[in-house]
């Protein structure tokens, strides 16, 4: 892409079907973003997706604090729906995975992963944003390293080196001569690819909708043209029906983020066996 | 025009390989987020489902102090009226035990003034039996005399005579009856 400072959109707008100009397909240029401030090519710059990640930050700090600030016993509705998407997670997440007794010193962390990660996924949909933050690798990346820093740590907390260890390795004595390959695959499993696919789930999930978003929606304008038009009108359904789609794909991939984590923490607290 | 640079960018930037910048960002963006609701605002509500349970166990606890004493309210009412029944019952029985005992009591005294009344009349009529028995021998006697001095006295020869004389006797006799009465 080039630094073209007119160029707001992800695709040209004076392409069309028929005109001898070939369909610019949505590609990995399009998760890609000029700063808006700062140059590229040293590590002093601000764009798009920074600002989106911080105004989302603000807007659920925003949130919950008009709804938390002075909460009331009986609450108003503000506070009626910020308490029921707390409780949603604290209950239906955290305590149903680690445990009410263990899991209580987790809920702030773990209501604040979910909050956040839907509030970057659904940039995806909001009007002017339209880009899911989480579909540059650096956001979840950040998320999957704090959850990994934390369950790591604890896992030697709680059970020693020799424990920790036994922990990661999924010790058994009863696997007999093939112990040391399946420790060798379980720590490999469980130390470097399980907060790999952590952070690449969620970083997967988001790229793939945004990306049939964007198919859908250059097409729409591609297709507009000549006896393409009918064709458009479809591509502009889909477009519609993906929204909604991603909508449901948003929350439904926080909740699997935090609701790994929450794995991720059982585990170091749990004996091993 | 931009062709070129999107295919240098594109071997430039691996779409899993994180920058720094963005990171640094990612981090601060999260740390906020997590710092503001870690900090105060979910302490802040947990405080007030704390207090919110505590009114709804409070409330129930009350209701349950309420039924308790309507219970034993309830009880004590039953209680009293049973022992209102109770007493009641006794009260009536012992009525009806006095009263047994009077009319038995009026009863015997009844029967014994009948007695007595029956008694004194069978005295007064006997005495009055007697006492009659007693003037009716006197006048007989009297009579059976004085009918035979007259009878004695008159002559025998006539009978019309002593016919009326018989009439005149019984006459008096009647005279004498009718004033006695």
């Amino acid at each position: 892409m080039s630094a073209d400072p007119t160029q707001v959109l992800a695709f040209e707008t004076d392409c069309h079907i028929f005109d001898g100009c070939g369909f610019p397909a949505p590609g990995l240029h399009s998760f890609l973003f000029e700063p808006l401030w700062g140059d590229g090519d040293s590590n002093l710059y601000f764009n798009k997706t920074m600002l989106l990640a911080l105004l989302g930050s603000l807007v659920i700090v925003g949130f919950f604090w008009a709804a938390f600030r002075k909460p009331k016993v009986v609450p108003g509705k503000l506070q009626m729906v910020a308490e029921a998407g707390y409780d949603f997670v604290r209950r239906g997440v955290v305590y149903e995975t680690i445990g009410k007794k263990e899991g209580e010193k987790y809920v702030p962390l773990v209501v604040s992963l979910f909050f956040f990660i839907w509030m970057m996924n659904l940039w995806s949909i909001i009007p002017v944003a339209q880009f899911p933050v989480t579909a540059i690798i650096s956001y979840p990346a950040v998320l999957a390293g704090i959850v990994y820093i934390i369950w790591v740590s604890l896992t030697f907390k709680r059970h020693g080196f020799v424990g920790a260890f036994k922990n990661f390795s999924g010790y058994d004595k009863s696997l007999g001569p093939v112990l040391p390959l399946a420790m060798l695959i379980e720590l490999l499993s469980n130390l470097i690819v399980r907060p790999f696919t952590h952070a690449v789930r969620l970083f997967a999930n988001m790229f793939a909708g945004h990306t049939l978003l964007l198919l859908f929606t250059i097409a729409s304008w591609y297709l507009l043209n000549g006896v393409g038009i009918a064709y458009a009108g479809v591509s502009f359904i889909m477009v519609i029906v993906m929204t909604a789609f991603e909508l449901f794909i948003q929350a439904l991939q926080a909740y699997v983020f935090v609701l790994l984590t929450c794995t991720f923490i059982q585990g170091a607290l749990a004996e091993h066996h | 025009m931009s062709h070129l640079l999107i295919l240098a960018a594109e071997e430039k930037e691996n779409p899993l390989i994180p920058p720094i910048p963005e990171l640094v960002i990612g981090l601060l963006a999260f740390v906020i987020v997590f710092g503001f609701l870690a900090w105060k605002l979910l302490p802040n509500i947990n405080k007030v489902l704390e207090q919110r349970r505590e009114a709804i166990e409070g409330g129930i606890e009350k209701a349950e102090a309420a039924q308790t004493e309507a219970q034993s309210v309830l009880e004590q009412y039953k209680a009293q009226l049973a022992e209102a029944r109770h007493e009641a019952a006794r009260l009536r029985q012992e009525a009806q035990e006095q009263g047994a005992t009077l009319i038995a009591e009026m009863r015997a005294e009844g029967q014994r003034q009948r007695d007595e009344i029956v008694a004194a009349g069978h005295t007064q009529i006997e005495a009055d039996r007697k006492a009659a028995a007693q003037s009716l021998r006197q006048d007989v006697g009297t009579l059976a005399t004085d009918l035979a001095g007259k009878l004695v006295g008159e002559s025998l020869e006539d009978h019309a005579r002593q016919s009326r004389v018989i009439d005149r006797f019984l006459s008096e006799l009647e005279e004498k009856a009718e004033a006695a009465r």
